[in-house]
């Protein structure tokens, strides 16, 4: 496996979490998802850099993705309860109050 | 090696954080709509601050660099005079916020809190010098921003806003790491002045071009530059007006200095392709701003629109070489001077379960109050740009700065549209002046919130004073850069 291969990886992972989000017209929650899908393409790059430069930054950089990854998730899921106990849906085409 | 006195630089750091957990705390044991005391504890935080970053800033040779904890922090003139601004426009928000969330009988200390944790973010991301302690400043902003902007939790158009604001801000920290990675793999350092060294002679690697124009997009997406401007609109009309004066003011400093820090610092070798990006993106959203904001009747959504052609105005100052960078701090600090004033008309005119955020509501202020007309009158005159206003003063050097660099069509197309946005801020003037009012109900607010919108108010014609001084400093500051 050369950094290449990892690099398509990533990628990939990266590429799908953005269609999570564009494409993607039916839940919130599956953007929430893509969103998480994306960070961890970020660090599967570092992770994969860092283990070919030899160098020990990215590694480190991972570790603060991974906490603030997991900050971010308790605020989106629970911004994401209030709006549902407001709204009863989560339908991504039912979220159009304001106009835009 | 560290040592107890690197603690010293970062002083104002640790204060604001000590003093955002003694006002978390303090909130607690605050009965709900009794904020005066947390707003009393925030400001003094704020000055305290202010007096630290002052003297920091003289006893050092003033404009000479430090660099803390392994060089992962960086104390210079540039940071220190942003970060001074920052402290003032709080001051602002804190009082704006304590009227805003009394008339709407919702207040409660963790507003407080939250706002002191996001201003700590601001000045991690002025001060970060590694991009790890830029993307902790950016993410500590960020997900205090949003819990801000959720704050009335009963009401579905701010649980909108924050969902939106949500999404598209962990979209755009996602991408400015994904280039930070490519950018990280093509040095093998995350330090921004040994990036600055690395990619010396390499200007043409591919995963360097490639990572800046993800961080690029990130930036974009943060200052709200359109074709990334999607959300603000959105976020400044479903938020609290409070929260919404805030997002409109010190982030945009914040991610300025992000934006300086990035390109301008450790990406400068790659100049010739940023220069042409930020172009793009400034004039397309000079365009877009102005021309959207003029169907607006609602003074939130203008405002939101304003303040995207406001953003093209400061990336071309970016464009425009070392002289336009000083051009663009000075805009950005004129810009957010006059937002968190314009919100503070929106707070001062709201009352109990109404948002004064029509334009049909500042229907013959002028009867009403005539002082307060002047007021929203010199705020929106600065937008605008009208001479004598500092607000025309910093158009002017951006733009010569813009033209001096020989992109005299970018200037032209610039001062077109700032033309036609004159209208709509004309508009705003005229319902004031020339319109009945549809009420006569008194405007009643705080001696303490009055003095702060005044003072807000009159900096456009005050800072005129000492506008050579500002700016100069302006330039001296970001030539140590």
């Amino acid at each position: 496996m050369s950094l290449q291969h990892y690099l398509i990886v990533s990628s990939m992972l990266f590429v799908i979490s953005m269609a999570g989000i564009f494409v993607n017209r039916r839940n919130v929650l599956v953007v929430l998802m893509s969103i998480e899908l994306m960070l961890l393409a970020v660090n599967t790059n570092l992770i994969a850099f860092s283990k070919y430069l030899d160098d020990v930054q990215g590694q480190v950089f991972v570790f603060f993705i991974l906490t603030v990854a997991a900050a971010e998730a308790a605020i989106g899921l629970a911004i994401l309860v209030v709006l549902f106990r407001n709204k009863k849906t989560l339908e991504v085409k039912e979220i159009n109050e304001l106009e835009g | 090696m560290f040592g107890w006195s690197e603690l010293i630089p970062a002083l104002p750091e640790i204060l604001v954080l000590s003093m955002a957990c003694v006002v978390l705390m303090a909130g607690l044991f605050t009965d709900k709509n009794k904020g005066g005391f947390l707003v009393f504890l925030s400001a003094i935080t704020m000055v305290f601050a202010i007096i630290l970053t002052v003297k920091d800033h003289v006893a050092t040779a003033e404009f000479s660099q430090e660099l803390l904890f392994n060089d992962t922090f960086i104390r210079d003139g540039f940071g220190d005079m942003l970060k001074i601004v920052v402290y003032l426009l709080m001051i602002g928000v804190f009082f704006y916020a304590k009227q805003y969330l009394r008339q709407q009988n919702n207040m409660k200390g963790e507003y407080f809190a939250l706002l002191l944790f996001a201003t700590l973010g601001i000045m991690v991301m002025i001060s970060g010098y590694n991009f790890i302690a830029l993307y902790l400043g950016l993410e500590l902003l960020a997900l205090c921003s949003y819990a801000l902007v959720a704050y009335n939790r009963n009401d579905i158009h701010g649980n909108e806003a924050a969902m939106k604001y949500f999404i598209l801000g962990a979209l755009a920290s996602g991408m400015l790491l994904y280039g930070m990675s490519l950018i990280y793999g093509a040095v093998g350092t995350l330090q921004i002045n040994e990036i600055s060294q690395a990619i010396a002679g390499q200007d043409n690697d591919m995963f360097l071009i490639v990572g800046l124009i993800f961080v690029i997009v990130g930036i974009a997406f943060k200052l709200g530059a359109a074709p990334f401007h999607m959300w603000v609109p959105d976020v400044y009309e479903g938020a609290p007006t409070a929260t919404t004066l805030f997002i409109a003011s010190a982030p945009k400093i914040a991610a300025f200095a992000l934006a300086v820090r990035i390109l301008g610092q450790s990406l400068d070798v790659l100049a010739i392709h940023w220069q042409s990006m930020l172009a793009t993106l400034a004039i397309v959203s000079i365009v877009v701003g102005n021309i959207f904001a003029l169907q607006q009747t609602n003074l939130k959504r203008l405002f939101a629109y304003s303040t995207i052609s406001h953003i093209g105005f400061m990336l071309l100052g970016l464009v425009g070489g070392p002289d336009g960078v000083a051009a663009a701090m000075f805009y950005i600090i004129v810009y957010t001077i006059m937002a968190i004033g314009g919100f503070g008309m929106i707070v001062l005119l709201s009352s109990k379960g109404f948002e004064a955020d029509k334009i049909s509501d500042f229907k013959g202020l002028n009867q009403r109050n005539g002082w307060y007309a002047f007021m929203m009158l010199l705020l929106v005159g600065s937008m605008a740009g009208f001479p004598p206003l500092i607000g025309f003063f910093s158009k002017l050097y951006v733009l010569k700065a813009v033209v001096d660099q020989g992109f005299i069509y970018l200037a032209v197309i610039a001062v077109i549209f700032a033309v036609i946005g004159a209208f709509y801020y004309l508009r705003i003037i005229k319902v004031m002046y020339f319109e009945e009012s549809d009420t006569d109900q008194a405007i009643d607010i705080g001696f303490d919130v009055k003095t702060v919108l005044s003072i807000n108010a009159l900096a456009q014609l005050g800072l005129l004073v000492i506008l050579p001084a500002l700016f100069s400093y302006c330039i001296m500051v970001t030539k140590t850069l």
